[in-house]
């Protein structure tokens, strides 16, 4: 039977890390994350864990990686501005194999923009936002309950492929309150990291495994490693030997890529006779989704798709559905940027309209609804973005 | 060219002890001739002998720079990490293996400069971590660079016609944001650096040693000033401490006092506070 609490999106986060075994939080004040935060530093202290509020962002996420390799499931959270400033370290722990989560409660921007109201602009970043090649798994849940899935399956997904994995909420998930149903997260399954099965001595940090992970040994227990943000080899010492740099770089973007069938996870909703589709994500797909309602009763044929997993996106879903539908709607809070992917996907089959908006609202269902009727009586001939 | 040590490393070890504590097959390593870095990598693992702790127990971290290379020839958990944040991840560690010695190899730029704000905080917190502050005067690795703790009117490849920029006094500075144990040694005083290093890792504490070690290369080619020159500099200008205490007032300006600076016992460590408060939550919920 359901065990229904009603419960605050960050806090929910919050809980659902503490569930999945995370044990150390470095995190800095910034809004509208900081409850994450603030319920880490009442939850943690209670199950031996270490909660520190560090000087700045950039700290929080150095810190949060030294108490990964020290052997914690490490986590931190943050918001644009600050997500902006935690880049060059999550640069390091792509880099450096740190099995870590990072929360950014997405907010209005650029700059310190809206730091009380929604956004959804930092879809791009949370992907390019370092320098160089990586391919960074990127979660985003769109209800209270999802959170917590998508919480706990960020840390399993981290521990398991040794990277970063983004949870990308928006203001309006983190701050909502809804039930939740706690028998879900009674006993999840919980993935950890790989430890070395060979002795100290012929321990190598950086050798991979069959699925392009290495093992990882945790600080104090024995295995002596070097870590570096540089280039290196098997060992971890730095090199610039061409080929072990490209091998490196190519097994990185790798071992992300090919679990990608595994870690692609979208929900459906009235798609399967729809002549158009409306692609959206997180609190934007929930106003989606009473449009596809609205537009069902007025006999228009339309359905969701809303993908989970962001990144690596679901390239192959996505031409499938470009294949499939007349055209494609994609309504997100920024002036274009999961569009350039669902584009990118489809590959040209179907025309892709867009509907932007950055002023920290909402876009209302009646105004999706709206949008689809126009597509739908053919008004729109040219898609948005290429007019 | 230099090739590693060719005898067997229990030999060198039964002969040298501190060898131990040495990663010889990533050597010879890439300091310039004449740096002073190897000689405050040596300290290190010499105080770490005498104090007995095992490279099990010993995670060293590093930021950026010629300093911050010394972990990769440091035989324990070492990381190598981001410019400037080496505190910021050795915060890190030491909260989530508190029982680690945590020593932190960092220069005049990657912690005073981009890494100050984590430096004064780490200091504030108190948190036992001993941080070894390779003073050379100048960004080494990026090409000779004027750094916070240039003298005044040395040339840097950023100051053409001499810095105009005063500089930090890095003591003074720790002691300032609240570290518990701050010292200063040379480079050339080596048996007493290793004296330094040993009484910063007893301490409980936050510890900062600052060692005055000269970049050969980059300051000295830009200052003219050769190797020699660089050793002389340290030997004349820098006074153990009780005989500066003793020097006018007129005289201590050209000279530094080396030895431990500051020793205060009087605030608690960081992660024991930590983990009391942890301690006692939890036994709360009993």
């Amino acid at each position: 039977m359901a065990k229904l609490e009603l419960k605050y999106g960050n806090h929910a986060c919050a809980e659902a890390a503490i569930i999945a075994g995370c044990r150390f939080y470095a995190g800095y004040p910034i809004t509208p994350s900081s409850e994450v935060a603030e319920k880490m530093a009442e939850l943690l202290p209670k199950v031996g864990g270490v909660f520190i509020q560090m000087e700045d962002e950039i700290a929080s996420m150095g810190c949060a990686i030294g108490g990964a390799f020290a052997g914690r499931k490490s986590m931190t959270a943050t918001s644009g501005p600050g997500f902006s400033l935690k880049q060059e370290n999550i640069g390091y722990a792509v880099m450096s194999e740190a099995p870590v989560v990072i929360v950014n409660v997405q907010r209005g921007g650029p700059s310190t923009g809206l730091p009380t109201q929604v956004g959804q602009q930092d879809v791009m970043q949370t992907q390019w936002g370092t320098h160089g090649d990586k391919l960074i798994p990127a979660f985003c849940p769109a209800s209270v309950e999802e959170v917590m899935e998508e919480t706990i399956r960020a840390f399993n997904w981290a521990e398991v492929l040794r990277t970063p994995v983004v949870l990308l909420m928006d203001e309006v998930i983190g701050h909502m309150k809804e039930s939740v149903d706690m028998t879900k997260f009674k006993d999840p399954e919980i993935w950890n990291r790989k430890k070395p099965k060979v002795p100290p001595e012929e321990y190598l940090a950086y050798k991979p495994e069959e699925d392009d992970v290495p093992a990882l040994a945790d600080f104090g227990d024995g295995y002596r490693y070097h870590v570096t943000g540089l280039m290196h080899d098997y060992t971890g010492f730095p090199t610039t030997n061409p080929a072990m740099c490209q091998e490196l770089v190519e097994r990185l973007i790798r071992k992300v890529k090919r679990r990608a069938k595994e870690l692609e996870k979208n929900e459906e909703f009235m798609l399967e006779d729809a002549e158009f589709a409306i692609v959206a994500f997180g609190s934007t797909a929930r106003s989606a989704k009473l449009a596809v309602k609205l537009a069902r009763e007025k006999g228009i044929k339309v359905g969701l798709f809303r993908p989970i997993t962001l990144w690596p996106s679901p390239e192959e879903t996505l031409y499938r559905l470009a294949g499939k539908v007349k055209a494609i709607l994609v309504p997100e809070l920024n002036m274009g940027q999961y569009v350039l992917e669902v584009e990118r996907c489809a590959k040209g089959q179907c025309p892709i309209f867009r509907m932007n908006r950055a002023n920290g609202q909402m876009i209302y269902p009646f105004e999706i609804l709206e949008k689809i009727e126009e597509i739908a009586s053919g008004k729109i001939v040219i898609p948005v973005s290429k007019a | 060219m230099l090739q590693p040590i060719d005898i067997p490393l229990e030999k060198a070890i039964e002969k040298k002890p501190y060898f131990k504590y040495l990663r010889i097959d990533k050597m010879p390593h890439i300091w310039c001739p004449g740096c002073g870095n190897g000689q405050v990598l040596k300290a290190i693992c010499i105080a770490l002998d005498k104090l007995g702790i095992d490279n099990n127990n010993v995670s060293m971290v590093s930021g950026i720079g010629c300093s911050s290379r010394t972990p990769g020839y440091f035989d324990g958990y070492t990381l190598h990490t981001t410019h400037g944040r080496a505190l910021a991840f050795a915060t890190g560690v030491k909260l989530a293996r508190p029982e680690l010695t945590v020593i932190v190899t960092t220069g005049d730029g990657d912690c005073t400069a981009i890494g100050g704000n984590h430096f004064i905080h780490a200091c504030r917190r108190n948190i036992d971590i001993t941080v070894l502050l390779f003073n050379n005067w100048i960004y080494g690795m990026t090409g000779g660079q004027v750094s916070p703790t240039t003298p005044k009117g040395s040339y840097a490849t950023t100051t053409p016609y001499g810095n105009y920029e005063p500089n930090f006094s890095i003591a003074d500075l720790a002691i300032g944001a609240g570290a518990t144990f701050v010292a200063r040694g040379t480079a050339y005083h080596v048996t007493e650096l290793v004296n330094l290093v040993e009484a910063g890792i007893k301490h409980k504490g936050f510890s900062l040693i600052e060692v005055l070690t000269p970049c050969t290369i980059q300051y000295g080619r830009k200052n003219k000033m050769g190797i020699v020159d660089m050793y002389m500099w340290l030997k004349e200008n820098t006074i153990p401490l009780k005989a500066w205490e003793k020097l006018p007032e007129e005289k201590r300006k050209s000279k530094l006092p080396r030895g431990i600076l500051h020793h205060a016992d009087n605030r608690e460590e960081y992660t024991h506070r930590y983990y009391s408060v942890v301690e006692k939550v939890m036994g709360g919920n009993k």
